[in-house]
């Protein structure tokens, strides 16, 4: 899964924007946050997959804390958009 | 028809007990054995007449299961109401209870989630006023 592809949908991209917000959410709290902040109804399943994509694509990262699977935003993978199309200095003058 | 038992299943109804009363701070409203368990319900002293909550065994061989999954997921197994999220969160901690979620603004509501020490999540919330 590429990044491009990862972060094309809005959901997803919520769903980091949560993650920058608190690192370490279980599934419940994205949802809660997604329904309540950004009035995304979808169910836990879809989250759960979108999830899935965007942890294929190298954006966030998982692990079990106690009882409980956490998720962190990791954003080394956006590197490569920045790298690619830097921001040229004659730009930054205009 | 009304609402009058709730409840979740626990992994030590004694342990649970002085959890929910000692510690949540609810009281004991019955505690009749029942052989090797007992039938075990708590209320509010907010509402001592109202909605008793039952500390059930979890002795089923479906419930270890289904509680593991849900608190994988980090679904609690239900949810109180408090005045004030920050001060019941402040005022736990200090008693040593361990929170998975701290306090969070969603809006129309404040919740924490807290680990019940028998098997549970257990979500507090507070309804902000109406503007």
């Amino acid at each position: 899964m590429d990044v491009y592809r990862a972060i094309a949908d809005p959901t997803r991209r919520a769903i980091l924007d949560e993650l920058v917000d608190r690192s370490g959410q279980s599934l419940f709290e994205l949802c809660a946050r997604l329904t309540m902040k950004h009035g995304i109804n979808s169910s836990r399943q879809a989250i759960a997959q979108h999830l899935g994509v965007l942890e294929a694509a190298g954006l966030i990262r998982t692990r079990r804390v106690g009882r409980s699977k956490l998720h962190w935003f990791q954003g080394a993978p956006l590197k490569a958009i920045a790298e690619r199309w830097p921001i040229s200095t004659d730009e930054r003058d205009t | 028809m009304r609402i009058h038992l709730a409840g979740v299943f626990v992994n030590d109804q004694q342990k649970a007990l002085r959890f929910y009363t000692e510690t949540l701070g609810f009281q004991l409203k019955h505690n009749i054995p029942l052989g090797e368990f007992a039938w075990i319900t708590v209320v509010s002293p907010e509402d001592p007449e109202g909605t008793e909550f039952l500390l059930e065994p979890d002795n089923h061989p479906a419930v270890r299961p289904f509680v593991d999954a849900i608190v994988a997921d980090g679904i609690p197994s239900t949810s109180f109401a408090v005045d004030d999220v920050q001060a019941e969160y402040e005022r736990l901690q200090a008693e040593g209870v361990h929170f998975v979620q701290p306090p969070t603004d969603l809006g129309p509501v404040i919740t924490a989630v807290l680990d019940d020490t028998c098997g549970n999540l257990i979500q507090i919330q507070e309804q902000k006023p109406q503007p």
